[in-house]
């Protein structure tokens, strides 16, 4: 790594007697994930390159509860969520960015009823508004001409309408944005979702994986953008499993711009 | 006997309207046999919605073909009903086309010229509706669930209509006095020459047989209704209305379960204590569903909506991999269960007897529920503003909080959740150390 990331906590912003001006919510795939990882680390470059003043809960954040809920265990999902909560009142947070989209709609659509009011944000959301008030920039760089596809994440997408932040990101790489037939509102799930992601699918022909990795790769892209890590571990092992790995790339868009700025 | 016709008119006209107006009165009582949900909330939210999606059929013409057929049949069912009135007064009153007596000759002639060429439209759209059903055999509906009832039910109706618009079309081509003014007969006229070497009895015969077949068969197909996935003609409205607003990943909040945590995680709350007085219902005696009494009025209201369309089938990924899941066959099955305990209540003098069955395992198996990627779908694709996803989820906690009864990994999930804040086994510590490496 060229140099070290900067990722100061919300406990240290505190102690300063100051306030970041967003919480980066990195969710349990973005700290435990190896893959992951990456786009949690990708997002930070952005941020310490765009001076974003932002902190993240460290060892206070928790999981969000979002797979307990959906997998249909209420009491867990409110005990993670009145847990999480009482940190972030307590730090007096407003506005919350995050990379996962289970995260992002949790937080944002489910934790208001129980005392949780903040201004959510998917990363791809922010990015753009930075680049919108000219705090980041894009130039050009290795993906111009691309062809690059995005796998809408459900929780994203569909569940919340948020379709095109992500697009006009890729739009702004100067590559060449291609539609798979399922996109936008039918947009087919990775299969990773309503806690599928921590068991074994139910007997099928096929995984969901496979079958929207097909989709995507009928209409031969060099690059499947994700926004979910979810999503991207899914997209991952569906290319795998299609021995595809060399010739098409599975990336977070965070991921995208952090490497077209070379950073 | 002169009065005969309009006796047996009235007797019909009450009979039709007696029995369709019992049969709501026990739609309505199983409605009600879900819990109370408060959806009075965003009124004119509401009202837009069913005037966009029921009225204006906004989802409908996301799939084109079918979206403009389904208007031309929809339109030309409004339109032409609007000639059962002038059908009724005729039939109460032993008059022979009231309208042309208040109304001028022309404009008389453009309203039944206007449904003259709907019924022809519809005729069209409904034969091609049922070469898509029988002939192309869309894929969607020959699904498993699709058999039996379900599918002869989709046909019936289209019989049903083609039939009707004949009558239609027949009564007036042999409305000898109707022709003869030559308005409004921009169709009928070359279905009347058919007629043309009958002598005049004859043709009368057939003018007040196919007059009275058309009345009676719209009687017949108002009381068919209520068994049928054509329900969806009246309900779409109040279920359109009463639809979902909040963001499609937003899951409902259990308030009982709320208390409960908040109760768990207060410290000066003695959980010993007795309960406060009025508070002893506060704790539902069930969390989740395992019966369509335990689901909301709602979700029951959508189940006799669904027109088993298998627009949600179609595009559940899970469906799509061959999994059994099926969130219309969801509907089927609420539906279904539901009209099983309206019997047994209609059977047991309005009380619900036990029967040793329930909507899950019964009906829908753990398999389907679990095969559930949550991914809305289903809901979006809609055209009438159905949750299958709620039903599901409902179901899936009371596998998971009454019976303990999650797959083992989505347990050792939830394990790991309590224990260290991650649904996989890492410390909670450990949370910032991708930071340095
Ligand atoms: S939410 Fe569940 S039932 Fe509905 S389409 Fe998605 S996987 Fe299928
Ligand atoms: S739930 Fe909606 S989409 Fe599914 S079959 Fe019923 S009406 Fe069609």
């Amino acid at each position: 790594m060229s140099e070290l990331l900067k990722v100061p906590t919300m406990a240290e912003f505190m102690a300063e007697g100051k306030q970041p001006e967003v919480l980066f919510w990195v969710g349990c795939a973005g700290s435990f994930d190896d893959r992951a990882k990456k786009i949690t680390k990708a997002f930070v470059k952005l941020l310490n390159k765009a001076k974003v003043e932002f902190a993240v809960l460290g060892t206070e954040e928790s999981c969000t509860g979002d797979p307990a809920k959906r997998a249909g265990n209420e009491f867990l999902f409110q005990m993670q969520a009145v847990t999480n909560i009482e940190v972030l009142n307590a730090y007096e947070v407003k506005k919350i960015v995050t990379a996962c989209p289970h995260c992002f709609n949790t937080i944002k659509n489910e934790y208001p009823e129980l005392g949780g009011n903040y201004e959510v944000m998917h990363h791809t959301q922010f990015l753009k508004s930075l680049l919108d008030d000219g705090r980041l920039t894009i130039e050009g760089g290795q993906f111009k001409g691309k062809r690059i596809t995005f796998h809408d994440p459900c929780y994203l997408g569909r569940a919340n309408n948020v379709y095109e932040a992500p697009r006009d990101l890729i739009r702004k790489l100067e590559a060449e944005l291609v539609e798979m037939k399922n996109c936008k509102r039918t947009g087919l799930c990775c299969g990773a979702g309503g806690a599928q992601m921590f068991k074994d699918a139910e007997k099928g022909d096929k995984e969901v994986n496979v079958e929207r990795t097909e989709q995507a790769l009928e209409i031969q892209p060099e690059i499947i953008a994700a926004g979910c890590p979810f999503c991207n571990t899914m997209m991952t092992d569906g290319v795998k499993t299609k021995e595809k790995e060399s010739d098409v790339a599975v990336m977070d868009i965070a991921e995208l711009i952090a490497n077209a700025q070379d950073l | 006997m002169e009065y005969l016709p309009n006796i047996l008119f009235i007797i019909l006209l009450g009979i039709g309207i007696g029995f369709f107006a019992k049969n709501v009165k026990k739609l309505i009582r199983n409605i009600k046999l879900g819990h109370d949900v408060d959806v009075s909330d965003n009124k004119s939210q509401r009202w837009k919605n069913m005037a966009m999606i029921a009225l204006g059929q906004s989802k409908m013409v996301r799939r084109p073909i079918a979206g403009f057929l389904h208007i031309i049949v929809y339109l030309g069912f409004i339109i032409i009903n609007i000639e059962v009135l002038e059908i009724i007064i005729d039939g109460i009153f032993g008059t022979h086309r009231i309208a042309l007596s208040i109304l001028p000759e022309a404009v008389y002639g453009f309203i039944i010229s206007t449904f003259e060429v709907l019924a022809i439209l519809v005729f069209v759209a409904v034969t091609i509706f049922w070469m898509r059903r029988n002939i192309i055999k869309l894929a969607r509906f020959w699904k498993s669930e699709m058999t039996g009832w379900p599918k002869n039910d989709g046909n019936f109706i289209l019989y049903f209509e083609m039939v009707l618009m004949m009558l239609f079309l027949v009564m007036n081509a042999t409305d000898v006095h109707f022709q003869t003014l030559n308005t409004g007969n921009v169709i009928s006229q070359y279905i009347a020459p058919w007629f043309g070497n009958l002598p005049e009895g004859t043709v009368h015969i057939i003018e007040r047989t196919a007059w009275w077949l058309h009345i009676t068969g719209i009687f017949i197909f108002l009381n068919y209704l209520y068994f049928s996935k054509h329900l969806h003609i009246l309900l779409a409205f109040p279920n359109t209305f009463y639809g979902k607003l909040t963001p499609k990943g937003q899951f409902n909040n259990l308030e009982a379960v709320t208390k409960e945590v908040k109760m768990m995680m207060d410290p000066n709350i003695d959980p010993f204590a007795a309960p406060a007085e009025g508070t002893e219902n506060a704790i539902p005696a069930k969390f989740g569903a395992s019966d369509v009494q335990d689901l909301n009025w709602v979700q029951l209201l959508n189940a006799y909506t669904c027109t088993e369309c298998g627009r949600c089938t179609s595009e559940c990924p899970a469906n799509q991999t061959g999994k059994k899941l099926s969130p219309r066959k969801i509907m089927m099955d609420t539906r279904d269960r539901l009209e099983e305990v309206g019997k047994n209540m209609d059977a047991n003098k309005g009380v619900f007897k036990e029967d040793g069955k329930q909507l899950l395992d019964n009906y829908i198996t753990r398999e389907e529920l679990w095969a559930c990627t949550s991914c809305n779908a289903c809901v979006e694709a809609c055209p009438v503003s159905i949750d299958p996803l709620s039903i599901i989820m409902d179901m899936r906690r009371y596998l998971v909080m009454e019976q303990s009864a999650a797959p083992v990994e989505l347990n050792n999930m939830m394990t790991n959740i309590e224990n260290n804040g991650a649904p996989w086994p890492y410390n909670q510590m450990d949370r910032l150390n991708w930071k340095n490496e």
